[in-house]
């Protein structure tokens, strides 16, 4: 109790001290307070115009990107309504590929916009599924349907050469 | 003293309104960016610079501000 009763004096003395290096007046106080603050938005402001000048390089690195062309099926290889997995452009990217018709085959990513779960294909629905929060795409063109994701899903670009079925490039805009 | 804390008061109020369109800004921005639209990004950049200034502009004035009030 002695001990604790001891240090109540030293606290007093360290709040004069700091009172005394920083000779503000009380009624200055608050008008340094406000200073501070206009200090902290202002370095926030700084913080998202290099958030806005990131994005602009990321686009500006973007509009150069070149896709590799890659077999990624032979057309008799999925039924109809069939479904197989691929890794475009690069070997961490799992896209999935569809036959929704007899002559007619569509490509997506199977990262969900929303959260990056895997993405499935619904042949019920004929849609895309995702399973974390029933998030739904279209498999015409990517579309949200419903659910959380506010984004379409990047499309494969396709070309067909014979019975190869060819990816040639990403597409993250929806089709008009 | 007093028309010294207003001013102070409506710099600080100008900057929170500046900042809140700032946050729109880049959200929508990147929201576009992700969607692959990628022609938002140089407009967006230089209406959140002209921001960045104006904000600045504000800083420098509520720290000079005792030369005026």
């Amino acid at each position: 109790m002695a001990r604790l009763g001891s240090k109540a004096p030293v606290a007093r003395n360290r709040e004069s001290l700091w009172k005394d290096e920083f000779s503000v007046f009380e009624e200055h106080e608050r008008f340094v307070n406000r200073r501070q603050l206009t200090k902290f938005l202002t370095l926030t402001s700084a913080g998202m115009f290099v958030g806005n000048l990131w994005i602009l390089v990321k686009s500006w690195l973007r509009r150069g990107e070149t896709f590799p062309h890659m077999t990624i099926a032979r057309a008799a290889e999925i039924q109809v309504g069939g479904v197989k997995l691929f890794r475009y452009p690069n070997p961490k990217e799992q896209c999935l590929l569809v036959r929704i018709g007899e002559n007619d085959y569509a490509a997506y990513s199977q990262k969900c916009t929303h959260l990056s779960c895997a993405v499935y294909y619904s042949r019920e629905d004929n849609q895309l599924i995702c399973p974390c929060h029933n998030g739904r795409f279209s498999i015409r063109d990517g579309a949200v349907i419903q659910g959380p994701p506010t984004r379409a899903l990047p499309r494969v670009v396709l070309a067909r050469e014979g019975d190869r079925i060819i990816a040639t490039a990403m597409s993250e805009k929806l089709e008009s | 003293m007093r028309r010294g804390t207003t001013a102070l008061d409506g710099a600080v109020a100008l900057i929170i309104l500046l900042l809140i369109v700032q946050v729109w800004l880049l959200s929508a921005t990147l929201d576009a960016y992700l969607a692959g639209h990628t022609d938002a990004a140089l407009p967006g950049a230089i209406c959140s610079g002209l921001i960045f200034v104006a904000t600045a502009g504000l800083y420098w004035f509520a720290h000079h501000i005792d030369h005026w009030c």
